[in-house]
């Protein structure tokens, strides 16, 4: 096959993390079924979600220990519900990691959400073999980790696998394939290995394809989402940004552009800002499937359009013999408490009763920030809060913040804090304090022998 | 040679643009000019030491830039500049979202005839 026999494989994006807007996919499968309309009778096209972060899968195995139903996106109804039924009735189909902790869950939740809409039984693939929280495979993590792993209380453990088993599935005839902890990109790739039979070592375009995933993953970020900063880089109709749609040829080249009838805007600008996003050396970003490099990438407005730029450019290396795991473990407890001070002299008293906490708070790392003066780009030491002189703030928010492995230690800053009410400077107000348990993650590599990556075609008894 | 009024100096959101990105405690901090001719006096006075002294509240370990002259960029990476990172960070913006708009406030000289290349006021 080649890139003028074979229309362009058309690739949606309708969330870039856990949490996103659920009104996101609409516009994007309208699209979709719009260009599959006007397009040539061999244009295929995909839908993807994109919904784990770091922690979003320890949080999932969390759930899962409650209840054993739970454990795969809570917003996977929401976003799903809404385009599911036009999806299976016009061939688009559906990858994404949002199986999460728990993909059979997933897939069965999907199978019930098609009956109540009157559509025919999907055939729903799950991917799986990333969750290595096994008893097995811990002796495996404690291998490559060592002494690190002493004592921890693990939550979970997951390998960031590629997509490999997403094409199998796809190859086998799934119309929607879920997944847990996959690579972003790989969510991409999948779909594109399989629609135009691609190798797995077929490093230039395994490479093209994973920045165009690199693209898409989050969302609308590369559509002006994240982006507009008024004056300097104004986006229009901020408010209902579109999500984006790659067209992906059979060597792998992408052209971006966005759903119809949404705001937002893809540039140069928005698509060169998306594309360094969360890259190292860019000659060297490590997949699963692939270390691409983007290097030599160029960006292109295409001419006589809006909203569509080409990215080229982009080379591939050998894939990494090893994957990336993720191994999250209970952290203790983080204490936070805030307090305001208005009017005059107002960051003088925040300022005191930082100095009152400090003391009181012996033996606790605190972090002080002063809201509305410096809370972001200062740091923990309290450094550029030192060198940022009182500039009389009238209207400012003290706060602080500890971690304790001990929740008895952690709750001394939350009390102190509440204390202030009474014993601190004059005129304070408003104290909110939280306490909340921490999950911190270590990482290794293991041999992508040592993970059993499958995909499994589910019948109708396992999605009853 | 240039006398010092050839030059005006203005903060680096003029010339460029950029976003954070983190993993782990490691930032990663792009730089894009608004014009292919501002590029080159970026590539110029954005050495990692400047970009390390901008930091230096956050006391990176190792401040790596990597040059990208196709698209007018530049990709900092900024080692334990995160205060442990998204779960071990006590700072509101744990990901280090916002660092990018400290570096862009960084002071850069701009030749006179280049001004009008620059962005907003």
């Amino acid at each position: 096959m080649n890139a003028t026999a074979s229309p362009p494989l058309l690739i949606g994006c309708a969330a870039g993390f856990s949490g996103d807007r659920t009104d996101a996919a609409g516009p994007v499968v309208d699209t979709l079924i719009a260009r599959l309309q006007g397009g040539p009778a061999e244009q295929r096209a995909f839908l993807i979600f994109e919904t784990l972060a770091e922690r979003t899968l320890a949080l999932a195995q969390l759930r899962r220990r409650d209840n054993p139903d739970a454990g795969y996106e809570p917003l996977l109804d929401a976003m799903l519900r809404p385009v599911l039924a036009r999806c299976l009735a016009r061939g688009i189909r559906i990858v994404s990691n949002f199986g999460a902790a728990n993909p059979r869950a997933a897939a069965r939740h999907i199978a019930r959400m098609a009956r109540e809409l009157g559509a025919a039984a999907p055939r729903i693939a799950v991917v799986e073999g990333d969750d290595l929280s096994g008893p097995a495979h811990l002796a495996l993590l404690h291998e490559a980790l060592g002494a690190q792993m002493d004592g921890l209380r693990i939550v979970s453990a997951n390998a960031y696998i590629g997509a490999e088993p997403i094409a199998a599935a796809l190859d086998a005839g799934a119309q929607i394939v879920v997944c847990g902890r996959v690579a972003d990109p790989s969510l991409t790739v999948g779909p594109a290995m399989s629609h135009f039979g691609w190798r797995a070592d077929d490093w230039h375009r395994l490479g093209r394809a994973t920045m165009a995933g690199h693209l898409l993953e989050c969302g609308a970020q590369v559509c002006g989402g994240y982006f507009a900063d008024p004056g300097y880089k104004n986006v229009p109709g901020l408010e209902e940004v579109g999500f984006p749609i790659a067209e992906i040829d059979a060597d792998g080249h992408c052209t971006i552009g966005k759903a119809d009838n949404t705001g937002g805007l893809v540039s140069k600008a928005t698509v060169k800002e998306q594309l360094l996003y969360e890259v190292h050396d860019p000659s060297a970003y490590l997949t699963p499937d692939v270390v691409a490099d983007i290097a030599e990438a160029q960006v292109d407005q295409l001419p006589g359009t809006a909203n569509r730029v080409a990215l080229s450019g982009v080379r591939g290396h050998a894939r990494p013999s090893h994957y990336k795991v993720n191994v999250c473990h209970e952290g203790g407890w983080l204490a936070e408490g805030e307090i305001s001070y208005a009017g005059p002299r107002a960051e003088a008293r925040a300022r005191l009763a930082a100095d009152v906490l400090r003391k009181r708070l012996d033996g606790l790392a605190l972090r002080v920030d002063l809201i509305g003066a410096l809370s972001i780009l200062g740091d923990d030491a309290g450094r550029m809060l030192a060198d940022t002189p009182d500039t009389g703030l009238r209207d400012v928010r003290l706060r602080v913040a500890a971690s304790h492995t001990d929740r008895a230690q952690a709750e001394r800053l939350t009390r102190e804090v509440m204390a202030l009410y009474t014993c601190g400077p004059a005129g304070g107000g408003g104290v909110r304090t939280a306490l909340t348990p921490r999950l911190n993650t270590l990482s290794c590599l293991l041999p992508r022998e040592a993970v059993p990556v499958r995909f499994e075609l589910l019948g109708a008894e396992a999605l009853a | 040679m240039n006398t010092p009024t050839d030059f005006v100096e203005v903060p680096l959101y003029r010339a460029a643009h950029g976003r954070t990105g983190d993993k782990g405690d490691r930032s990663n901090i792009s730089v894009i000019a608004w014009h292919p001719e501002l590029y080159p006096l970026l590539a110029e006075q954005l050495t990692p030491e400047r970009v390390a002294a901008q930091f230096r509240h956050r006391a990176p370990s190792r401040v790596q830039r990597f040059l990208l002259p196709r698209l007018h960029a530049m990709n900092f990476v900024l080692d334990a500049v995160l205060d442990g990172g998204v779960n071990d960070a006590l700072n509101l913006d744990a990901h280090g979202k916002a660092l990018s708009f400290l570096l862009l406030d960084m002071p850069i000289r701009v030749p006179r005839p280049l001004v009008p290349l620059l962005a907003g006021p």
